[in-house]
């Protein structure tokens, strides 16, 4: 790093208190943005109205097997006659909640520790960070691969698996924050009051550090999809009955002349992924100018 | 002993710098095989029934004898360190889908995967550097918001489905594309010296060979490039910006050195250092890439092997390959770090 981690003004920022964010379009309207915006929030209404929707049981098995698109179906059947447009609704169900759960979670587990090392310090500090190093010293998707394949095949033990290898990059964009907050005034002075670490974390320091937490939890959501239908797509993910976007693109390169097959999960997946990426990078112009929150991981599939 | 502290406090400061960083990449390849064996030891499933089969694990005396002969019956600490000492002599078990041992299957494989990972990092990199500083130098105009929405489109594919649509459109619509594999049937594999197909060709002199193997490169070599330049692109435009803000390169503009002059020997230089890192993140993202899409192209490296391997649930072929692309990438990201401490003297006296 040539780049000190915060320029000056950072480190001695105004104080913030928690309030309601004030909505001020002028930042807010990025085109881009707001495009991102409506496709995840379209997804999320088929998410969760999917059961509704599906024009079949997306379990359903038919005679009619491997029909291309038309005659009646929109996207074509399987190989097992199952209708491929219901089972790319009924992924979004099995793909969007699993993704935000991971996120929240890694988004919890990686502050509270992260704040916990950069906070106490000494021997505390080093071990959390040493844990990140190890986690760090693999790729992403290869880490999580390997973790997935001890635990067995499931898609639980998938979103397990990518837990344990996404909260070190909030860990460290948390400790580096708190570290750079610890000594400003108003936190030592929150001290002096007699405040206990807990309530000078809560009060002083944490209305100052969700900006880039949040920015990097929303270019998160992104990568947390990829990530597990990449792990479906090897076999670690979901088991066969179950439609997965990432399992469904698997199964298509055994039946390859059908194109349908593997075409339409893969265009649900580069969708959502592309909507969550654009209101990532819409929310971190917005709310974090300035720093470049793609250093601190993430964005490593 | 103090006097070996001596001579490396009088030694160069890169050396220390060099030597620092070896000794913490020496310790994170230790924490590698330890997550690596604590995984292992993690299955659910006992080792013992799965290699003896149900009727000789039910006799206590044969489960005993096994036991004690692979050491199972030792503590934890004990089999980490037989574990590592497999590992020092080459040896990471059988696999369960193969049935040789996994290091032989790994040497076999890695050429493969070295040579479209050597040909899309280097591809990307230029690709990443030429549209991250157009991106820079055009800011806030069309061409830079146009760079802008085409990276991000390129870290949202799933790679796994670009390589499989790519395949099907250029190799068996089109024909544009050679199919899979590395080398068309009609060929022979070339004398073995490197195991890269490109270069063996071209040391044999046999150069339809080499076009042959050139041109089954492309479509790997495309979708692991397309992926890594989305994250180049994006990383370059920052760093190039940050350093178009520095008083040295207004300075240049200002008398008057033409642009050409100006990126080249001010700004690329300024921006190098920044751009390392992330191109030893890229080839992070480039090996996890292997994994998703060599398999798609029965393209026999590491990448096909993991697939296969995961797809089967066999343990030790997994570890395997995490451990030997875990080492890998600390390794890469070792040169990344030396290279650092070459080109900026700050970074090694700190």
């Amino acid at each position: 790093m040539t780049r000190p981690l915060l320029t000056k003004d950072e480190l001695e920022p105004t104080r913030l208190r928690w309030r309601r964010p004030r909505l001020r379009l002028g930042r807010w309207s990025s085109p881009l943005g707001i495009t991102g915006a409506a496709v995840a929030v379209l997804w999320i209404i088929v998410a969760i109205i999917a059961p509704v929707i599906e024009p079949h049981d997306p379990l359903a098995q038919n005679l009619a097997i491997l029909q291309a698109p038309g005659h009646g179906t929109l996207m074509g059947t399987d190989e097992l006659g199952r209708d491929v447009f219901s089972r790319v609704l009924s992924g979004a169900g099995v793909t969007i909640p699993l993704a935000l759960l991971l996120v929240v979670m890694s988004v919890l587990i990686g502050a509270v520790l992260g704040a916990i090392a950069g906070f106490f310090g000494r021997w505390v500090d080093e071990l959390i960070m040493r844990i990140t190093d190890l986690v760090m010293a693999f790729p992403t998707v290869i880490l999580a691969m390997v973790i997935a394949a001890a635990l067995g095949a499931s898609l639980l033990n998938a979103v397990l698996a990518a837990l344990i290898v996404s909260w070190p990059s909030y860990a460290r964009l948390t400790r580096g924050l708190v570290l750079a907050l610890r000594q400003s005034n108003y936190v030592v002075s929150g001290q002096l009051l007699g405040f206990s670490p807990l309530k000078s974390l809560w009060r002083d320091i944490a209305p100052n550090i969700v900006g880039p937490i949040l920015v990097l939890a929303s270019l998160d959501i992104g990568t947390a999809i990829l990530l597990l239908s990449g792990l479906s797509f090897l076999g670690l993910g979901a088991k066969p009955p179950t439609a997965e976007w990432g399992s469904m693109v698997s199964d298509a390169i055994q039946n390859f002349d059908s194109w349908w097959l593997g075409l339409f999960p893969g265009l649900a997946i580069l969708t959502i992924v592309v909507a969550f990426n654009f209101v990532g990078d819409a929310l971190r112009d917005a709310l974090d100018p300035k720093s470049n929150t793609l250093r601190g991981g993430g964005l490593t599939l | 002993m103090g006097e070996t502290a001596r001579t490396v406090r009088a030694s160069h400061p890169f050396l220390r710098y060099a030597g620092r960083r070896v000794i913490t990449s020496i310790l994170l390849v230790i924490g590698v095989t330890l997550v690596t064996f604590i995984l292992t030891n993690l299955v659910p499933g006992d080792p013992v029934a799965a290699s003896l089969g149900q009727r000789a694990a039910e006799d206590p005396a044969i489960v005993a004898h096994f036991r004690a002969e692979y050491g199972l019956d030792k503590p934890l600490v004990v089999q980490y360190f037989t574990y590592l000492g497999n590992l020092l002599h080459g040896n990471l078990g059988i696999s369960t889908t193969t049935h040789d041992a996994v290091a032989a299957d790994l040497a076999q494989a890695l050429p493969a995967t070295l040579e479209i990972a050597i040909g899309a990092i280097v591809l990307s990199v230029v690709i990443g550097v030429v549209l991250g500083t157009v991106a820079a130098y055009r800011r806030g105009k069309v061409s830079d918001h146009v760079l802008r929405v085409v990276s991000l489109a390129g870290l949202s594919v799933p790679t796994f489905w670009l390589a499989l649509a790519l395949y099907y459109f250029l190799y068996f619509k089109l024909h544009i594309a050679p199919g899979s594999g590395r080398l068309s049937s009609d060929f022979n594999t070339p004398h073995t010296i490197t195991g890269l197909y490109t270069i063996d060709a071209l040391l044999a002199g046999q150069l339809d060979t080499f076009f042959d193997a050139l041109s089954h490169l492309f479509l790997p070599v495309l979708v692991l490039t397309l992926y890594t330049v989305g994250l180049l692109t994006r990383f370059v435009r920052t760093a190039v910006l940050e350093i178009l803000d520095q008083d040295y390169v207004r300075a240049a503009r200002a008398k008057g050195l033409p642009t050409r002059t100006v990126v080249w020997s001010y700004v690329l230089r300024g921006a190098s250092i920044p751009v390392l890192t992330v191109v030893g993140l890229a080839f992070g993202s480039l090996l996890s890439g292997t994994v998703l899409v060599e398999s798609i192209f029965s393209w026999p490296g590491i990448g096909s092997y993991a697939y296969q391997a995961a797809s089967h649930l066999d343990l030790p072929g997994v570890m395997g390959v995490g451990l030997l692309i875990g080492v890998m990438y600390l390794l890469v990201n070792l040169i990344v770090d030396l290279l650092y401490g070459i080109l900026d003297p700050r970074v090694r006296l700190a």
